[in-house]
């Protein structure tokens, strides 16, 4: 059964709220220590050069300056290289290659932003001022920017020739070119997914404390998943024990990837306060923020898609350059392989797929996941050469959706590209999604548009995704560095409240009050007895974080699977207490009940038991509190469908979304009030990198858009409200039938919003974002050939 | 941000007094440019002579012919008055687009023009309507205030005091926005002053001025018609990744023609 | 400098470095950490606080600019027992997700509630360009200023 108001399926107002809306939130930049110093980081001005000399004389005489410290301070001190934590095997079979990666830059420079120096000040202000007082002497050095061209320009990583991280292949390639080649009709496609700087509303922040009584480093930072932090700092890197390490993550202001990483400020930090004995505090200006957070995206890709005389798919073909940009980021070596290459089956049959991948470095801000991570860009490929191939062919782009669609019999679907899908019935979200667009009275909005002098136009994209992120033993397999279940814990307190220990991480997703909607669900105690506590090293056993769309699906399952031990542990007691056999007694709605006569206890009372066991069972530990590992058995699929319609303005080329529908199914939802806010964002993500957003760099690796003054981020003016709707088919392999919610939008909305542009204009393609002088040009260059 | 001294004068001559004395001054009125451009570094003024303690800079008044404006008026307080909406809508049209709510709360209209930002909205208006810009120590004419990329007639020193516009028989603002920070990539402002039209443009080139190929045209006839095949030169206009000299040049002639159906 | 302000009803007497920026004050000097800073080049508006009544992005604001405003900050509009009705109206439409935005668009929206005589959806949007959030996709935001202007 479970509490309507506050159980799954309850839209239930989020608690954590109480504070972000008073101003009580506490994020890093918050947090004050008696004694701390401000870090300030001297940063490359040159997108590649080698360092010949770093002067501190000078700016160590300005009155405040605790110290100057540099890589070789660093590597004297034996901080290893950032790693990255996912090895991809070439398609030769040879491991990927990865530079070194110095948290402080040793040697050289590799891309504008690369920080060479820390100053570490009394103030924040003479940090600033002493780090324009260092004085670094470049050499420099010709940058790769141009990621068409990388592979055949100068080598910026010694021994790393043509700029190759890795060749890798997935999927039959004889197959899909004999496919091909027999195919009544091929549809080809060059695609660009444009660079994208995540932009977090909160900058990274780093609260490094060393307690040199006890040994103990706490850092408080700006991390999707401080486990995992700890574990790359100390495992990898060697900043310290990893028992001797403590990551608090407290609020944190959105992440969409870019704080999954560790990178070398936040590393910094840590062993410069172990070193100068003081605790050092760095928080990110935008600017920085722009130059050194991991970007997102930046695909080239040739796609091809053959289809038999009917419109049946034979075989889609594709290849993609990816740029991971100067040095291979956390997990960025996944994102264009596995995260990309898999998910090139889309919701369609098509038999035979090839992807080879180049990843590629440049002189530009390393290249890691950002919402979606390889899931959008593959829905991009699968959905814009879909779409093209509908309007080569002379079909309806939904019809021709349909006819390829997997069936719900088909379930599970092996696609040729690895996974396996458990379920879904996309058909249903694609009609639901056609209804709520009222897509017959399509024809007649374009001619009304038409008479107003805008150029009107509707597009489609069916995405799928893989998240839950991961099957261990498969990730394992694929070469990640860590299994990527999660764990949980549920303890009873002796008073009967409930506190749960997750090792996901909440910054904006909810999970303070939906994670307690589940355990307070599964339990049967009241919703508000149950506290959710997440982002702390010290007081969660372990975890593996929140990206990926994982949280819920692996998270929460790893409460249920906590709250059911406990609810078996108190089985055993309530059987005592009520002097009959464990299976004699039923557990619903929070109460023991026997089976043969109405005598209950509450699990509350059971706890209180457990911790004053004066009457209790033999050989019994006392207590209830239970901890889970819960590692998932496959992915989860959510998928669904997206339906954009846009007008252009025939004179200004101003593209703007007029209606957006997104019909997900996300499985069994928890708390529908925070899957809408979690579409809605994710649509927007995926609107500005349709419409607005590109991070774009010049030809000698400056950031052209360094600042929200020309990083074009939505704004309220710039989005229409969104209709959101959804179906479900529960997952088949976790106990909550749930999905994950978190990146949909993201994934399916550039594909929507781009077929709905290129359909208006009828034009094959436009890179985006559709800015309004690209457009403009597209409609001039139609009018004089007209 | 540098460390400066903050001086509050009471009165203009005290301000220009101080003026005079620094070293690397400058004014400030709003802030709402030049404290990010000094939070970025990018200006290191030894004094800011704040012009917000200045007695009599700030209102709106209207005077038969003309509104004048003082130059520490806030364009939230332009783009609400009851003066402004009566006799110049577009005036108080313009100022309502001028950045967003909280610049709009902060920022003047003397700072605006003083600065001659390539990309402000208020230049359109003193070019379009042939503004008169008084200082503490003479009148400008609208005409030949700005000069060129952050220049202007102003000397070292010299305060804007207030702002006349002439009430035009009728005029609209249309405004372009650069997507990401909302200055105008493209801001045009036309006029029908005295039996003429006046068009001033914002935006497009290094500072404000008046389109005069357009002028031409609507004292042909005022209306759109009338528009169509106007060239507009795009030479010496500016060129970032947002908008080329080509398509502000084209932008001209929208927000011209938009402006002209809106009056 | 010597400067005098009042922050949410209080006068505070500060002796403050001329460069000094109000939020810097209001963080720093006075600990109210609710108000954020989002960016700096003031186009985020996490850290916008009332001045003298009106919404002013406090990153853009002198410490010799402030001397003498009375200032309100998001600790200043309401408490968890008594909200004010535009925090009640994020909560209840879900209009914040990680919260670093929300102080700033709270702020933005009361001036923006009572200084509009008449909102719609457009007209809450156009009023919120000066807040970014990364979160929402706005959607709920604006449902919820919508809202409280509705009861107010």
């Amino acid at each position: 059964m479970g509490n309507p108001v506050t159980g799954i399926g309850a839209a239930v107002v989020r608690r954590e709220d109480a504070r972000f809306i008073t101003g009580a939130g506490r994020y890093t930049d918050d947090i004050r220590v008696e004694g701390q110093a401000y870090a300030v980081f001297v940063r490359s001005p040159y997108a590649h050069a080698r360092i010949v000399e770093i002067d501190c004389a000078q700016a160590s005489e300005i009155p405040g300056v605790v110290a100057i410290l540099t890589g070789d301070d660093m590597q004297a001190d034996g901080i290893g290289s950032l790693p990255c934590g996912w090895n991809v095997t070439q398609k030769d079979g040879t491991d990927m290659r990865v530079p070194p990666h110095p948290p402080l830059a040793t040697g050289h420079v590799n891309y504008v932003g690369d920080p060479v120096a820390v100053v570490v000040a009394e103030s924040l202000e003479t940090a600033r001022q002493a780090a324009e007082a260092v004085a670094v002497e470049f050499d420099e050095l010709p940058p790769v920017v141009d990621l068409a061209t990388a592979q055949v320009s100068a080598e910026i990583h010694a021994g790393i020739t043509h700029n190759l991280a890795y060749e890798w292949e997935l999927g039959d390639r004889e197959a899909t070119d004999a496919a091909l080649a027999g195919a009544a009709h091929v549809t080809r496609l060059d695609l660009v997914n444009n660079r994208l700087i995540p932009n977090a509303m909160e900058p990274r922040a780093a609260l490094g404390i060393h307690d040199a009584a006890t040994g103990e480093h706490t850092l408080y930072t700006t991390s999707q998943n401080p486990h995992l932090a700890r574990l790359i700092l100390s495992a990898f890197v060697n900043v310290a024990p990893e028992h001797k390490l403590r990551i608090i993550a407290p609020d944190v202001g959105g992440g969409f990837g870019s704080k999954i990483f560790v990178y070398g400020e936040e590393t910094t930090v840590i062993w410069a306060a172990r070193r100068l004995r003081r605790p050092v505090k760095w928080t990110a200006d935008r600017s920085e923020s722009f130059l050194a957070d991991a970007h997102g995206r930046d695909h080239l890709t040739h796609a091809e898609l053959g289809l038999d005389a009917e419109g049946r798919f034979v075989a889609l073909k594709v290849h993609t350059v990816a740029n991971l940009g100067a040095y291979l980021s956390t997990f960025a070596s996944a994102v264009p392989t596995y995260l990309y290459g898999t998910l090139l089956a889309g919701q369609y049959r098509t038999p035979c797929i090839h992807v080879e991948v180049h990843g590629v470095y440049t002189n530009t801000a390393p290249v890691d996941a950002y919402r979606g991570a390889g899931r959008p860009e593959a829905t991009y490929v699968v959905e814009r050469i879909v779409e093209n191939a509908a309007r080569e062919t002379g079909r309806d782009p939904a019809e021709l959706r349909r006819l390829n669609m997997i069936r719900p019999e088909d379930f599970p679907y092996q696609t040729p590209v690895a996974l396996v899908y458990d379920t879904g019935n996309y058909e249903q979200s694609l009609d639901r999604a056609l209804e709520l667009a009222d897509y017959r009275g399509f024809s007649e909005r374009r001619r009304q548009s038409a008479a107003n002098g805008r150029r009107r136009g509707i597009g489609f994209a069916c995405y799928i995704e893989a998240c839950g992120l991961a099957p261990s033993r498969l990730a394992i397999s694929l070469g990640a560095g860590v299994g990527l279940y999660e764990s949980g814990e549920v303890r009873f307190n002796p008073t009967g409240s409930v506190t749960v220990f997750t090792g996901t991480h909440s910054h904006g997703q909810g999970h303070e009050t939906t994670f307690a909607q589940v355990v307070s669900h599964r339990l049967g105690v009241p919703f508000e007895a149950v506290e959710v506590v997440h982002g702390d090293t010290g007081r969660i056993e372990f975890g593996l974080g929140t990206y990926g769309s994982r949280s819920l699906a692996v998270g929460g399952s790893a409460l249920v699977l906590a709250a059911d031990k406990v609810i078996e542990k108190g089985r055993l007691i309530a059987a005592h207490l009520m002097e009959s056999s464990p299976d004699n007694v039923d557990f619903e709605d929070g109460a023991y009940r026997l089976k043969d006569s109405n005598r209950s206890m509450t699990i509350q009372e059971v706890a209180f038991a457990s911790y004053v066991p004066g009457n209790y069972p033999d050989g019994l530990e006392p207590g209830l509190s239970e901890k889970a590992f819960y590692d998932p058995e496959n992915f989860t699929y959510p998928a669904g469908t997206h339906i954009a319609e846009v007008e252009v303005d025939e004179q200004t080329g101003v593209v703007s979304l007029v209606n957006f529908i997104a019909v997900d199914d996300f499985g069994r939802i928890v708390n529908p009030l925070v899957v809408h806010g979690q579409v809605h964002g994710g649509v927007a993500q995926g609107v500005g990198q349709a419409l607005l957003e590109v991070g774009r760099y010049d030809a000698t690796g400056q950031l052209l858009t360094g600042t929200m003054m020309d990083y074009c981020l939505p704004r309220a003016d710039d989005l229409p409200d969104f209709v959101v709707d959804t179906t479900v088919t529960p997952c088949t392999h976790n106990p909550l039938g749930v999905k994950g919610c978190g990146e949909a939008g993201a994934i399916g909305s550039p594909a929507a919003v781009m077929n709905a542009v290129t359909d208006a204009l009828g034009v094959p393609d436009l890179a985006m974002p559709a800015t309004p002088e690209k457009v403009w040009r597209e409609l001039r260059r139609q009018r004089e050939q007209a | 941000m540098y460390r400066f001294r903050h001086h509050r004068p009471a009165t203009v001559d005290e301000a220009a007094r101080i003026f005079s004395d620094c070293e690397d001054p400058a004014y400030l009125g709003g802030g709402m440019t030049l404290i990010p451009t000094m939070k970025q570094r990018l200006a290191a003024p030894t004094d800011l002579i704040d012009l917000g303690r200045v007695d009599g800079l700030s209102g709106i008044r209207v005077s038969g012919e003309e509104i004048r404006i003082g130059a520490f008026t806030r364009h939230a307080d332009v783009a609400a008055s009851r003066e402004v909406i009566h006799a110049i809508p577009a005036l108080a049209s313009l100022a309502r687009q001028i950045g967003d709510m909280q610049v709009r709360n902060r920022g003047t209209i003397g700072g605006s023009v003083a600065n001659s930002d390539p990309a402000a909205d208020y230049p359109a208006a003193v070019v379009a309507l042939g503004a008169t810009v008084h200082t503490n120590r003479r009148r400008i004419a609208g005409d030949d205030f700005f000069k060129d990329l952050f220049e202007t007639a102003l000397e070292p020193g010299e305060i804007i005091t207030a702002i006349d516009f002439p009430i035009p028989a009728r005029a609209a603002y249309r405004k372009f926005p650069q997507p990401a920070s909302r200055y105008a990539i493209v801001g045009v402002m036309v006029a029908e002053l005295g039996g003429k039209a006046r068009v001033g443009v914002t935006g497009a080139g290094p500072c404000a001025f008046r389109a005069t190929a357009l002028e031409e045209a609507l004292n042909r006839g005022f209306d759109a018609a009338h528009l169509e095949g106007v060239e507009i030169p795009d030479a010496g206009f500016n060129t970032d990744m947002h908008a080329s000299a080509e398509y502000r040049a084209h932008l001209v002639g929208v927000m011209a023609g938009q402006a002209l159906a809106a009056l | 400098m010597q400067i005098t302000l009042s922050v949410n009803g209080r006068s505070h007497t500060l002796d403050v470095p001329e460069n000094t920026l109000l939020v810097d004050i209001i963080r720093e000097r006075l600990r109210l950490t609710g108000t954020h800073v989002g960016c700096d080049t003031s186009q985020c508006g996490a850290c916008t606080v009332h001045m003298d009544g009106r919404a002013v992005k406090s990153c853009t604001v002198l410490a010799g600019q402030a001397d003498g405003a009375s200032i309100t900050t998001i600790e200043g509009i309401g408490t968890v027992d008594a909200l004010h009705p535009m925090q009640a109206a994020f909560r209840e439409c879900h209009a914040l997700q990680c919260g670093f935005c929300t102080p700033g668009m709270i702020m933005t929206a009361i001036d923006l509630v009572e200084n509009t005589s008449q909102l719609d959806g457009s007209t809450v949007r156009e009023g919120l360009k000066g807040n970014l959030c990364r979160c929402t996709g706005y959607h709920n935001i604006v449902k919820a200023v919508l809202s409280a202007a509705d009861k107010a």
